[in-house]
C-alpha cells in the first residue's frame, strides 16, 4: 500500500534541550493521529532513546517526523540522522546491553521492540539513520 | 539553573519530579540528594514520579544511580507513582530498575521507608548508623 505523509518537519538534536524538545514534538503528533496513551508513552520513549543516540554517538543531527497515511490508517514516522562515526557492525549494535559509550546499552533494541517498523542504515564514517514508525 | 526541591520529612527525604528532566537537571539532583542524605542522615529517599510521562533508559539509568549512591550512604530508595503506561513502556524497553523498590504511590512509598525506620528503632540502633544489618 502506498504511505503518503500528510504533515512533516525537522527538529535539530545538539543538546540535551533539543532531546527534550524532540519529545514534545513527538507527543504532540501522537496525540494529533489519535494514539492511545500506551502507543503514546512507547513512541514518545523510543523516539528520547533515538535522540539521545544521535546526540551522544552521532554528534548531532536532527529527526524528522512525518505523518503518515496508509489508505485508512494513519502513522507516526521518526527518522534520526546524524553525520557521525557510523555503526560498523549493526548486529552488534542492536544487540541489549551492548554499548560503545557508557549507556545502558537498550538505545537502538529498546527503539525496535517500542516501534511498529524500524530500520537502519548505517555507513562507518559517514553516518547513520534511523527510521522508526507507530501506526494507529 | 533549575533545580529540582528537595524536602526532609522525618528520616525521609522527598523529592517530586514535575518537569521532563534533562541531562544537567538530573545530575544536579543527584549531586543534591547525595548532599543531602549526607546532612541530614536521611535513611530513606521517596522519589514520587507520577508527573513523569515517560522513564527512557537515561531516566531509569538515574534512578538506578541515586538508589546505589544512596545505599551506600545506607539510604534506602522508593521510586512511588509510576504511571501504567510508563510501567509498560519500562518493561518492553527492557529496562530493569535494579536495587530500587518501587511502590504505587505516596503513601504505600512512605509506609515502606517508615516500616524501615521503625524496624531500627525497635532494633534498638535508631538513629546508629553503624547498625549491622543481616
Amino acid at each position: 500500500m502506498t504511505v503518503t505523509v500528510t504533515k512533516a518537519d525537522t527538529l535539530p538534536i545538539h543538546s540535551g534541550d533539543d532531546v527534550v524538545r524532540v519529545r514534545q514534538r513527538v507527543r504532540a503528533l501522537a496525540i494529533e493521529i489519535g494514539l492511545g496513551l500506551v502507543d503514546q508513552t512507547k513512541i514518545i520513549t523510543a523516539a528520547s532513546e533515538l535522540a539521545r543516540n544521535t546526540l551522544d554517538y552521532g554528534g548531532g543531527g536532527d529527526m524528522r517526523a512525518e505523518i503518515v497515511q496508509a489508505g485508512m490508517r494513519k502513522g507516526l514516522r521518526l527518522t534520526f540522522e546524524d553525520q557521525g562515526p557510523g555503526i560498523a557492525d549493526i548486529d552488534q549494535a542492536m544487540t541489549d546491553h551492548y554499548t560503545s559509550g557508557g549507556g545502558l546499552g537498550l538505545g537502538l533494541g529498546g527503539a525496535k521492540r517500542l516501534s511498529n517498523e524500524f530500520h537502519i542504515e548505517s555507513t562507518p564514517g559517514a553516518g547513520t539513520r534511523v527510521t522508526i514508525a507507530r501506526w494507529k | 539553573m533549575d533545580r529540582i526541591p528537595i524536602l526532609k520529612l522525618g528520616g525521609a527525604l522527598i523529592v517530586t519530579i514535575q518537569v521532563d528532566m534533562h541531562d544537567r537537571l538530573a545530575l544536579a539532583l543527584e549531586e543534591d540528594l547525595t548532599a543531602m542524605i549526607v546532612r541530614t542522615g536521611a535513611r530513606g529517599v521517596l522519589l514520587e514520579i507520577s508527573a513523569l510521562e515517560i522513564v527512557d533508559s537515561f531516566i531509569g539509568r538515574m534512578l538506578v544511580s541515586i538508589a546505589a549512591v544512596s545505599r551506600v550512604l545506607d539510604a534506602e530508595t522508593v521510586v512511588a507513582g509510576m504511571r501504567p503506561a510508563v510501567a509498560i513502556t519500562l518493561v518492553e524497553l527492557g529496562l530493569e530498575l535494579t536495587g530500587i523498590k518501587t511502590a504505587l504511590n505516596v503513601e504505600r512509598g512512605m509506609a515502606l521507608i517508615q516500616a524501615r525506620l521503625a524496624e531500627e528503632e525497635e532494633d534498638g540502633h535508631g538513629g546508629d548508623r553503624d547498625r549491622y544489618e543481616g
